[in-house]
């Protein structure tokens, strides 16, 4: 049966009508065009859909858009700023060449964000077991760390706004 | 997934009258573990009734003697609770070990017991921490919640509400986990309460039991050195591609002195 869904998707209200059973990723992707959202293994493993939802990171292959009727959502798209300046995470993986493909590069971005937000300044230790939830079959994981690093240490320096949410 | 109808209940009346209308209807908890069991069309349920706007089963507060903690209370809260690091600092870390950031943000204590995986980390601290778990019926003592591989002595239709622990003097988990999912391949969890030791054990059979023997040794000598030479049958325990059932045995003894020695 069909539902409308309404929420925040960054920062704009958005509203559609949407079987019941439509995933999150899948409403962002297909009904509201925002492909940055990727699905990398559909099973809740890999974590290439992670999205923000109420500001914290999540698996969008593992929820109900209808779950999320109500909520404030950030997505890949809604970090940078509308000059085109890059969010400080997006711009450490650009110059810590964080990613090969870049397949799994918008989750892990959107991962690396929220584990931030608990923690200002992790360790090497603290990022890999923060992104156990994302997986990458490229880089090895060694440049993704460097960048996330040095993205906490900019955000939190620069006193940079956290996220565009 | 096959189609159905998704109720968002405002209160716990309502999610009952919902589920009491419908033979077919499911609780939707944190998602983490029924929409991928949806998604496989395993399971094909004609209303999810999601219990996520209820503010009376979420949250935690330190009661007599204990935490009780809402069913709808997600891993990372429990994880990240000051009042749980402070009374029951083991149980805190058990929610920390669970899945990654992103499952712990979603998936919740209730959908974790009710599910009741034998592989699940929450059914060794029910357990051993004599909890009680509440439902919008009765109470059923921890002891008695889990009754078999993804049993429970709910009735259809009914609703945990929350789950009250008891904070013993001391107590850790020690797990030892599957590298890809996280989950207990063996999981042990040590508690003390006076003279009294639980030994729990996750992961290793087809439910959470107690390592009887363990507890009496322990409960004369709580050093992990106690537990020198006593182990689980290996008969009966879980066999899979992870692990056999003699390295299952194996691993419960190790991870209880494990448990033992974090308890300091
Ligand atoms: C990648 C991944 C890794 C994981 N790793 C671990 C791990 O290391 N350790 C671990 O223990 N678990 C792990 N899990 C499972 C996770 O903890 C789930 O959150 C949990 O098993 C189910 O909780 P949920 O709230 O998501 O419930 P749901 O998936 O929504 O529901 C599970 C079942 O419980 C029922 N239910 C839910 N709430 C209630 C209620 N209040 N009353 C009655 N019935 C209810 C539902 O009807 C359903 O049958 C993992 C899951 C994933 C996807
Ligand atoms: S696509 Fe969601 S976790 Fe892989
Ligand atoms: S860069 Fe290719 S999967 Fe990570």
């Amino acid at each position: 049966m069909p539902c409308t869904v309404s929420m925040t998707v960054n920062g704009k209200a958005v509203s559609r009508e949407v079987e019941e059973r439509t995933l999150l990723v899948t409403f962002l992707r297909e009904h509201l065009g925002l492909t940055g959202t990727h699905v990398g293994c559909d099973t809740s493993q890999c974590g290439a859909c992670v999205v923000h939802v109420d500001g914290r990171s999540v698996k969008a292959c593992t929820m109900l858009a209808a779950q999320a009727d109500g909520a404030q959502i950030t997505t890949i798209e809604g970090l940078a700023a509308s000059d085109g300046t890059l969010h400080p995470m997006q711009a450490a993986f650009r110059e810590h060449h964080g990613l090969q493909c870049g397949f799994c590069t918008p989750g892990m971005v959107m991962s690396a964000i929220d584990l931030v937000k608990d923690n200002a300044s992790p360790t090497e230790q603290e990022i890999r077991e923060g992104l156990e939830g994302n997986i990458c079959r490229c880089t090895g994981y060694h440049n993704i760390v460097k960048a996330v690093k040095a993205g906490a240490e900019a955000m939190h320096g620069s006193g940079a706004k956290v996220a565009a949410e | 997934m096959y189609e159905f109808t998704y109720h968002r209940p405002k209160t716990l009346a309502d999610a009952a009258a919902l589920l009491g209308q419908s033979e077919d209807a499911k609780i939707l908890g944190g998602g983490q573990t029924l929409l991928p069991t949806l998604k496989q069309r395993l399971a094909r349920p004609s209303d999810l009734i999601d219990l996520g706007q209820i503010p009376d089963i979420k949250g935690i507060c330190e009661e007599a003697g204990g935490i009780a903690i809402g069913a709808f209370t997600r891993h990372a809260e429990v994880a990240h609770s000051d009042v749980v690091r402070r009374v029951i600092p083991a149980l805190a870390d058990l929610a920390e070990g669970i899945g990654d950031r992103q499952v712990r943000n979603m998936g919740t204590l209730g959908g974790s017991i009710c599910n009741a995986d034998p592989s699940a980390d929450y059914p060794a601290a029910v357990v051993g921490l004599k909890a009680t778990v509440k439902t919008d019926r009765r109470e059923i003592a921890g002891d008695d919640f889990f009754t078999g591989m993804f049993e429970t002595a709910l009735e259809p239709g009914e609703i945990v509400t929350a789950v009250h622990f008891q904070k013993p003097d001391k107590a850790a988990y020690a797990k030892f986990r599957n590298p890809a999912s996280r989950y207990a391949i063996v999981g042990v969890f040590v508690a003390r309460f006076g003279n009294e030791v639980r030994v729990t054990v996750t992961g290793a059979g087809p439910s959470v039991f107690r390592a009887t023997d363990m507890e009496t040794a322990l409960a004369q000598d709580f050093r992990a050195e106690a537990l020198n030479g006593i182990a689980v049958g290996a008969d009966g325990l879980n066999a899979d591609i992870h692990a056999s059932a003699d390295y299952r045995a194996h691993l419960v003894t190790v991870m209880a002195k494990r448990a033992v020695e974090a308890c300091g």
